[in-house]
């Protein structure tokens, strides 16, 4: 039990706002979630076939992806079979450490962001359209001024109606500038602005806004290839994070769209956004799993501060807590 | 091979099951376990999958699959039947009061495209039906709403209302049917704030619009990308509101779009249109048929299927499969084949349909000129019973002479004897990579 012991003894000693937000955000897929691993471990005597079957809907249920749940499912079986696990309830405890072994994978790559101390800082947004690539950059600007950085934001979004104007509503409620070109043109010229507009006044960090593009068309694509490589070319080094931001609603094509913009643009971490809602964003599973790209921050709503670093065992804690809780009282 | 088609699934169980003549019911299970697989990586619900596999199933097993000799082709057929079944009929009328304005409400998560929606609704309105709608700008909370709208309505020579963001979104729509009214509106769109299904108060503002709008239209704009959650959304917004209609947007990416299926299963409302695109002109009528193949990954396979099950003749074809296995394929062999595949119709099309063609090398951009076919036909007329089934025999003196017969050319005799050969190896090639555990092995479906 010494893994329940140390996962409930990180959250209990949490007791922050952060993690009580983090807490009541997978309130609804946690309850679910575990309602369903509990369900089933009520209807099943032996851990059989069927108990597999059934195990393996609730976790494409919660959009794991089928070849990370097949390979979950594997492992359980031969977990079961090498520990002669007889018990369903005992199940539990190991698809709880499997899930976390899933996530923390090979690599240990860390969720923190790639911070420049002392000097600026690029971070580009990419993603499909309407995840909440506009309303991260809102947040993330609103984090960084309360920790006193200077921050500017880059309209690189020139494309859709009225992109430009909600960033620019984002830069006044924080507090922050924007900088921006009429809509409609170059976005690699609006890019280039930035960088000079950021170095020129010292900021901290540039959070770049990008107009949302769906993976399969070429041509945004190497846009989007071109408005990172003005920002490579301006500042050494840059960008320092390219964050993927992920509707934590979509479904399979997630992993599609973390594969075709890693090709693109290096991404470096994932924005899970809109996990406020009842999906589960398990794909995240399998987009660690097969392409290792960490999630880095949470979204759980739409004001400015609900933003959070993602925690792996906090998630799967979120996800299983009810299961866990059981085990570590034995 | 996360996103393998059910056709290539469904291949290499065959491969299983082929050679041993006809197939079992646990050979059909094992089938509907691939159906399963493919309808759960294309985001289908798995409820939604479940009561679907127990119903092909039991067509399956009844008969149909079993007795047939391409137990393959026949489960995708039962499939898409079924699927395009489920998914209805096509529906893209947009209601007429007879009480003018007509009031359309736009509804769904954030996100999920409710004002580029309401821009291509009016457009399409105005383009289709001659309409002149009046858009409004009932979304207070999303920054820059409102100018997204007005931009989108300038764009498009459209009036957009608005109140600004400090009145309630229920007052806005009131003066805005108002307005409507007054400035004989013959259609009211309200664009609404982005919200999750979940949130009691925001959904209470929607019921609160509807009393007061009393709309003839409710269309729950979902992405197409949306996966399992996707019943839980359109179960709750049906349930509060009671949808008259859902438009699905962002189809010109890649995703299967199986979130279409789990809608239409569960809310029994009618997918009226898709969004293919940004830019105001990209809305269609949705398609239930070929949706389903596209949620099952398959390109036109199901047509093609269905001529060759309509013109090929089953012993024929397995007699054909016979002799690609053991290499006796001979010319007279090539001309029945040619004659099979002609009755199919167009060969262009016929290519095309084929699933994994456009991503076969030389295949692509191939044209097929009819009247080379006639040629072809005529060369192998003009050979004897011997040069047909050993066409190494084929000397120059004999190739003269076939030239001369059919009224062609000793080039297009080579040609012909050529291709042939080309052939005869790429079907070896083709039966060992199906031998083979290999994938993307390619077929004709009367082979
Ligand atoms: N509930 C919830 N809504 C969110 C979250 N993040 C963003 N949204 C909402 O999702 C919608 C789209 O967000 P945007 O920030 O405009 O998304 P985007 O990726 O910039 O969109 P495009 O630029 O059009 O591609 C808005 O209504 C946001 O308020 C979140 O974490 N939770
Ligand atoms: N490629 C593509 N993009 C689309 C389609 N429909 C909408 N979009 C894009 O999706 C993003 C979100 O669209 P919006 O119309 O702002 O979505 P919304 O539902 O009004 O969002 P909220 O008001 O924030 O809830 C924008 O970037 C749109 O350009 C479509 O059919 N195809
Ligand atoms: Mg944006
Ligand atoms: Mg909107």
């Amino acid at each position: 039990m010494s893994f329940f012991k140390k996962l409930k003894d990180k959250f209990t000693h949490q007791t922050d706002t952060v993690t009580d937000k983090f807490k009541e955000g997978l309130t609804k897929t946690r309850n679910s979630f575990t309602g369903r691993v509990n369900d089933l471990v009520a209807r099943y005597r032996k851990v059989d076939e069927d108990f597999f079957e059934e195990l393996e809907e609730i976790l494409f249920q919660a959009d794991v992806g089928y070849e990370t749940v097949e390979m979950l499912i594997d492992e359980l079986k031969m977990e079961v079979k090498r520990k002669n696990i007889q018990d369903p309830a005992d199940v539990q405890s190991v698809i709880s450490e499997k899930l976390v072994d899933i996530y923390q994978g090979a690599s240990s790559a860390s969720v923190d962001l790639n911070m420049q101390e002392g000097s600026l800082t690029v971070i580009l947004f990419v993603g499909v359209n309407g995840v909440g690539k506009t309303t991260t950059i809102g947040k993330l600007a609103h984090r960084f001024k309360q920790e006193g950085k200077k921050v500017i934001l880059a309209a690189g979004d020139t494309f859709r109606a009225g992109a430009i104007e909600q960033l620019e509503v984002w830069g006044e409620r924080v507090g922050v500038e924007v900088v921006k070109q009429a809509a409609g043109s170059d976005p690699a010229a609006v890019m280039f602005d930035s960088l000079q507009a950021a170095k020129a006044r010292g900021a901290d960090v540039l959070l770049c806004d990008t107009a949302g593009r769906l993976q399969n068309k070429v041509n945004l694509m190497k846009e989007l290839e071109k408005v990172k490589r003005v920002i490579e070319r301006e500042v050494p080094g840059a960008p320092h994070e390219v964050l993927l931001v992920l509707d934590a609603t979509t479904g399979q094509n997630a992993l599609i769209q973390a594969k075709t913009f890693k090709e693109a643009t290096d991404v470096t971490g994932i924005v899970l956004s809109k996990l406020d809602g009842t999906a589960k964003g398990g794909i995240v599973l399998a987009i660690r799993n097969e392409l290792e790209i960490p999630v880095k921050l949470v979204g759980l709503g739409e004001k400015m501060d609900d933003l959070q670093e993602f925690d792996p065992e906090k998630y799967v804690y979120g996800l299983f807590a009810n299961v866990i809780e059981k085990g570590t009282e034995e | 091979m996360a996103f393998e088609s059910l056709a290539d699934r469904l291949q290499n169980t065959f491969q299983k099951i082929r050679g041993k003549g006809k197939v079992n019911e646990a050979d059909v299970k094992e089938m509907m376990r691939e159906v399963r697989l493919a309808l759960l990586e294309a985001d289908v619900n798995f409820k939604v999958v479940k009561d679907f596999v127990k119903k092909v199933s039991e067509r399956a097993v009844g008969q149909e699959v079993l007795k047939s000799l391409s137990p393959g082709q026949q489960v995708i057929k039962v499939v898409q039947e079924e699927l395009t079944a489920l998914m209805g009929g096509e529906q893209s009328k947009i209601a007429v009061s007879n009480r003018p304005p007509t009031v359309i409400m736009m509804v769904g998560l954030q996100g999920a495209g409710k004002t580029t929606t309401t821009g291509k609704l009016a457009n399409l309105l105005r383009k289709k039906y001659n309409r002149k709608p009046l858009l409004v700008a009932a979304d207070i909370y999303r920054p820059a709403a409102i100018k997204q709208l007005e931009t989108l309505g300038k764009q498009l020579s459209f009036p957009v209302f608005s109140l600004g963001d400090q009145v309630s979104p229920v007052e806005i729509a009131r003066q805005a049917i108002a307005k409507a009214k007054e400035d004989h509106h013959d259609y009211v769109l309200i664009d609404t704030a982005g919200r999750l299904h979940v949130d009691e108060t925001l959904m209470g503002e929607l019921k609160e619009i509807q009393q007061l709008a009393n709309p003839d239209e409710i269309f729950l704009v979902v992405d197409a990308m949306t996966g399992q959650d996707a019943v839980n959304v359109a179960q709750s917004f049906n349930e509060q509101l009671g949808l008259t209609g859902v438009v699905l947007t962002k189809l010109d990416g890649d995703t299967r779009g199986g979130a279409a299926l789990s809608i239409r299963a569960v809310t029994q409302t009618p997918i009226k249109f898709v969004g293919m695109g940004e830019k105001m002109d990209a809305l269609e009528t949705f398609h239930p048929e070929r949706m389903a193949s596209r949620i099952l990954g398959m390109g036109d396979v199901l047509t093609l299927i269905e001529k060759a099950q309509a013109n090929v003749d089953t012993e024929k074809a397995k007699e054909l499969e016979q002799k690609m296995r053991t290499m006796s394929f001979t010319f007279d062999d090539f001309l029945d084949q040619l004659g099979q595949v002609r009755s199919m119709g167009p060969l262009d099309d016929l290519l095309k349909m084929l699933p994994g063609a456009n991503k076969m090398k030389g295949l692509n951009n191939v044209s097929i000129d009819e009247k080379q076919i006639g040629r072809v036909e005529a060369i192998i007329r003009s050979m004897t019973k011997l040069e047909k089934e050993q066409p190494e025999a084929i000397n120059a003196g004999r190739k003269k002479r076939i030239a001369k017969g059919s009224g062609t050319t000793i080039q297009e005799v080579n040609r012909l004897i050529k291709q042939f050969d080309d052939m005869k190896k790429m079907m070896k090639q083709m039966t060992n990579m199906q031998k083979g555990k290999k994938k993307g092995g390619f077929k004709l479906p009367f082979m």
